[in-house]
């Protein structure tokens, strides 16, 4: 073999483990996917092999689905914008802390060694009526009764960005570290005020890591149904929830199968939308 | 002597080949990379594929006090006697444990604590009933016979299960903001009470929203026929609640903090709370929801080491001591074993045998129903 052959071979030699993973853990199992959801379900709970397009219409078509999946993004959108709001000072200041740098970061990292499940539940003993919250606020006479704080859509969010925020901050906090701090000198030395010379140097050079965070917390708050489930009212339900109760309380996976891949199809569709026009080049542009 | 042929023998030989030049490096490695692959590939799927060999058995169940009272009574002094080991898994409802074992192998799921003879003809119908050599079962003589022969009934004579505890899904209350009184007065209504707004909670399954919908509206719940005002009073109960609970823990737990005032509960929970010193009423209403519980053996299933374990579960002094821990009443029979002295004082026991004051959910009703309204609460759940 020649040397050329051989070189031109090396990379997929190399990238041969991570390809045979994706292959079987992600595109198998979504061609099983996409395979199931042109079957029926029977009345007993058993599927029906076929192609049947009865699953796609009525994913498509019933507007109980376009209304959830409208309110799906619209709750990963607010919370996307809280993380960012909260994120971005926080990631500003680790990344301009000098010497405890390390010890923040570990800081940032610890909610993820406790489940996200548990995290997730420790907001009934906060904010519920015998939880942390209220009983600090009657223990102070500002309130006479507890208030129902659990529960509703807001509780939702606040989970959410209680799960989301560390990948936010860490997103932002890599972009800054990696800005020469030199650069915001020389605006200052060129005459701008510190709130210009991060307006103008700083924020469009972080902007990578606000879009890569906004994306990723966008894309997992859109997919969760353990939030709601645990702080949700009777009709605070996400799209994700849906596929769960097709699939688990009401035996349908061909049905199951198809609203996953239409959630799947939208988000994917926002990621390649939000590539193409609001790449990071154009943004930067815009700002400029 | 011959050698015997195994894997050491046959790597033993392939390493000789190769130290003496008969075997050059790249196929022995390649060699022994399949070996160390195939072994790898089918070894940890085929352990799960038939995990339950005569040495193990899997038994999966609600979690919670249940699981425990599981464990210590029944499961380690099973494991004790006999050495057969027993893996429990838990489950949040019967739907979710059927959607578990639909994607597993046979045999990788054996026994579970399946709730109500209309789950027993779910997974028959399905094709997921085993059959049980009673003679191996002695202590099924023991059984409360009215709990055995509705299961008879289903899978043509045969048995996939043995009763093992029934119970009723009744209403509880907070004593400190509802009176007994009141709660005679209101029945099931309490839980569309527009003065209990936000303090009232309800189970997220169909059955138990139709069921008490139909004793709002005052139908049999077997035989619901103005299916729209059942619906109405489902989505009166949603308006009026603040969150459906999803599990017996999440019930205790929302009774337990105040959060909630009113909802329907199982029986032996509400029990459970009551021990632990918290001011909780339970009624029953009448037609109140009672059910059976069993113990399904899945197809695929060990037979023998899972009717061994079925035996030593019913024994009464297993069963006894299981239904004192769960503070579910036991599907023995009252007037052939006694019961001791906690039995009797638990929610829906019936010293009679009999069962007769418990309304079942007749199971073709149900299930022929489940596509249907398992979908629409679904929707009505979410606010349509």
């Amino acid at each position: 073999m020649s040397v050329e052959k051989r070189e031109a071979r090396q990379p997929w030699i190399l990238l041969s483990p991570a390809l045979t993973a994706v292959t079987l853990l992600l595109f198998v199992p979504l061609l099983f996917i996409l395979v199931y959801s042109f079957w029926l379900r029977t009345a007993t709970g058993a599927d029906v092999a076929g192609f049947y397009l009865d699953n796609w219409q009525e994913a498509l078509t019933d507007p109980f689905y376009r209304d959830i999946l409208i309110s799906t993004l619209r709750i990963a959108a607010i919370t996307t914008v809280a993380c960012a709001v909260m994120g971005y000072p926080s990631a500003y200041f680790i990344a301009r802390s000098q010497g405890n740098k390390a010890v923040l970061l570990l800081l940032l990292m610890l909610p993820f060694w406790i489940s996200y499940i548990i995290r997730t539940m420790s907001w009934i003993n906060i904010l519920g009526v015998s939880g942390a919250l209220n009983s600090a606020l009657m223990a102070l006479g500002i309130i006479s009764e507890p208030i129902q704080m659990l529960y509703n859509e807001v509780t939702v969010i606040l989970g959410l960005v209680h799960f989301l925020l560390p990948f936010m901050i860490l997103n932002i906090f890599v972009s800054l570290d990696g800005i020469d701090t030199n650069l915001e000198n020389a605006a200052n030395s060129l005459g701008a005020t510190k709130w210009q010379a991060f307006l103008q140097v700083t924020l469009p050079l972080s902007l990578p890591g606000l879009a890569a965070g906004g994306l990723l917390c966008f894309v997992l708050g859109a997919g969760t149904y353990i939030t709601p489930l645990v702080l949700g009212g009777p009709r605070d339900a996400m799209f994700a929830n849906l596929v769960f109760e097709a699939i688990i309380t009401q035996l349908n996976w061909p049905l199951g199968s198809a609203l996953s891949l239409m959630l799947l199809a939208v988000l994917g569709a926002l990621v390649m939308i939000y590539n193409r026009y609001l790449g990071m080049a154009q943004l930067m542009k815009g700002l400029g | 002597m011959t050698k015997k042929m195994d894997n050491t023998t046959r790597y033993e030989r392939a390493r000789e080949r190769y130290m003496n030049g008969d075997l050059d490096r790249r196929s022995f490695l390649g060699l022994i990379g399949a070996a160390g692959l195939a072994y790898g590939v089918s070894t940890p799927f085929a352990k799960y594929a038939h995990a339950a060999t005569t040495d193990q058995v899997r038994f999966d169940g609600w979690g919670g006090v249940v699981s425990e009272a599981f464990r210590k009574h029944a499961f380690d002094p099973y494991t004790g006697k006999t050495g057969i080991k027993v893996v429990d898994g838990t489950f949040g409802g019967g739907d979710e444990y059927l959607s578990r074992v639909k994607a597993s192998q046979p045999g990788e799921y054996n026994i579970a604590h399946l709730s109500g003879v209309f789950d027993y003809a779910r997974y028959h119908a399905l094709g997921l009933s085993s059959e049980l050599n009673e003679a191996n079962i002695p202590n099924l003589e023991y059984v409360i016979p009215k709990l055995v022969d509705v299961f008879r009934g289903v899978s043509g004579g045969k048995l996939s299960c043995v009763p093992y505890d029934y119970g009723t899904t009744g209403l509880a209350y907070n004593r400190k903001y509802i009176s007994d009184d009141e709660m005679q007065e209101k029945g099931a209504k309490i839980l569309i009470d527009e003065a209990h707004k936000g303090k009232i909670a309800g189970w997220s399954d169909w059955r138990t929203r139709m069921w008490y919908a139909a004793l709002q509206t005052g139908q049999n719940p077997n035989e619901i026929s103005d299916e729209d005002a059942a619906w109405d009073a489902v989505r009166t109960h949603r308006d009026l609640s603040l969150k459906y609970w999803g599990s017996g823990a999440e019930l205790m737990s929302l009774l337990a903090e105040e959060e909630i005032y009113a909802t329907e509960a199982w029986s032996g929970r509400i029990y459970a709370l009551q021990e632990q010193g918290h001011d909780i009423g339970y009624m029953d209403p009448p037609n109140g929801f009672g059910w059976q519980e069993c113990l399904f053996v899945m197809k695929g299933s060990p037979m023998e080491a899972c009717e061994e374990l079925l035996n030593f579960m019913l024994a009464p002094e297993t069963s006894i001591a299981v239904a004192e821990g769960q503070n579910y009443p036991t599907a023995l029979d009252p007037t052939k074993v006694d019961l001791g002295d906690k039995i009797p004082t638990l929610p829906a026991f019936d010293p009679t045998g009999t069962l007769s004051g418990l309304t079942f959910a007749d199971p073709d009703f149900w299930n022929g129903h489940e596509a249907a309204w398992s979908k629409t609460f679904g929707r009505v759940q979410k606010g349509y």
